[in-house]
């Protein structure tokens, strides 16, 4: 079944930060599974003035979304563990950069 | 019911297992090649097929139930040939699947070859798939993808057709694949890694809630004479030894035309010329930087030999001063 339709998107700003019940929603992942994350030093959210311990404050910068997926992707499919995840997905950022630096 | 043809899959043949492997032996290789082919690690170009096609190749044989079963199609097949699954194939054979296990990839359906002999329905339910649906509404899930422009569409903006697989769960709580084609505007000023967020294109809700969104991840296309970096775009320009030497005016691409570009003379190789404001448009757009190269005309030719020769008595010239050698 093929449907046509012409859509005109909205550019996600760079500069947008979403809050973790967003970044839940939009990876399809736990709440805990992205504290965990945070712990391993994956993301690193920033922290609301208020209360600083508390995570409902929590903003993740948009590129949280694709470094979540991605983390879940490669410890489904490479059944690997999150420290795991979390070193190939520092290889890839030096990898990243290393190309723009080419 | 539609019969359609569809090519038999040498499963062993793709995972470039023999056919006596052992479970462990496959294992390991599809380790491997997972590692090499997934999506999110991958430099080959083809990274996603291969990487379905080796995980479709897995399922199989990584399950000693669905293995055997595959066997006994006989080994008459070969890989691309048509293919109709003979009657009761399947005969005493049950596949319990159920749910995805862990190790399986999970993008999109596998192949009508694969469905033909082991069903439809549960190879959709990775992660991604429908979690915690409950009794009362709850937002649709927001789809993700990616879309690979040309650096010159971030110029002047573009319209892609892209195909999408969505899964769907139907009525009767199937889940099967839709395609679906969008047609979608691509702003002027998208840069690498950004996203176009399309409201409402995602998943459908649950229980009346409104549908999850679309995000398309701005890829551009790899075969480029350019380099991006953020808003600044890069490009490598050749010049004859005498424009660099004596300055020249040189036509220089642009994704957003040709330009005439001034060299001064003596430029060395490896200089960059910033072309302000011509990278990526936005409020503040990127700049153009022209990375000189110099290369060298190849002294075949006895007149060209002459000159190389004549340089060599007139120039004092030590290219490798610096190393104090």
């Amino acid at each position: 079944m093929t449907k046509n339709q012409s859509l005109r998107g909205q550019l996600v700003d760079e500069t947008t930060f979403i809050s973790l019940g967003d970044l839940c929603h939009s990876c399809t992942v736990k709440t805990e599974e992205v504290i965990i994350m945070v712990e391993e030093g994956i993301l690193d959210p920033q922290v609301g003035q208020a209360e600083p311990a508390a995570v409902a404050t929590w903003l993740f910068h948009i590129s949280s979304v694709k470094r979540v997926r991605t983390a879940v992707h490669l410890q489904r499919d490479l059944g690997i563990n999150l420290p795991g995840a979390a070193l190939a997905l520092d290889l890839l950022d030096q990898i990243a950069e290393l190309k723009k630096a080419l | 019911m539609l019969e359609s043809t569809m090519e038999y899959k040498d499963y062993y043949d793709i995972m470039g297992v023999k056919k006596d492997a052992t479970q462990d032996q496959i294992k390991r290789t599809y380790r491997k090649l997972a590692r090499k082919y997934h999506p999110d690690v991958s430099q080959e170009s083809d990274a996603e097929t291969k990487f379905k096609e080796v995980g479709e190749a897995y399922e199989v044989l990584k399950d000693p139930e669905k293995r055997t079963a595959y066997d006994q199609l006989g080994s008459q097949w070969q890989g691309g040939q048509d293919f109709h699954p003979p009657p009761g194939w399947d005969a005493g054979f049950e596949f319990s699947g159920g749910g995805r296990d862990e190790g399986g990839p999970d993008l999109g359906g596998f192949s009508d070859f694969f469905e033909s002999l082991y069903g439809r329905g549960y190879s959709h339910a990775g992660p991604d798939g429908p979690r915690g649906r409950q009794g009362f509404q709850i937002r649709g899930e927001d789809h993700h993808a990616k879309v690979i422009v040309a650096l010159e569409d971030s110029y002047n903006g573009a319209s892609r057709s892209i195909t999408l697989q969505m899964p769907e769960v139907t009525a009767d709580g199937h889940i099967t694949t839709r395609n679906r084609t969008l047609n979608v505007r691509i702003p002027k000023g998208v840069r690498q890694g950004q996203q176009i967020r399309l409201a409402s294109q995602g998943g459908a809700g649950h229980g009346g809630a409104e549908a999850g969104d679309l995000y398309l991840e701005i890829e551009f296309s790899p075969n480029s004479k350019y380099r991006v970096d953020g808003a600044d775009v890069y490009l490598d320009l050749p010049l004859a030894p005498w424009e660099a030497a004596l300055g020249a005016k040189v036509k220089v691409p642009t994704p957003a035309g040709s330009i005439d570009l001034k060299v001064p003379p003596n430029s060395q190789a490896g200089k960059k010329l910033r072309l302000k404001g011509r990278g990526i448009p936005a409020h503040q757009s990127g700049d153009f930087y022209v990375v000189l190269q110099i290369a060298l005309p190849p002294a075949d030719k006895e007149v060209n030999r002459k000159i190389y020769e004549q340089m060599k008595q007139e120039f004092s010239f030590n290219p490798r001063a610096s190393l104090e050698v």
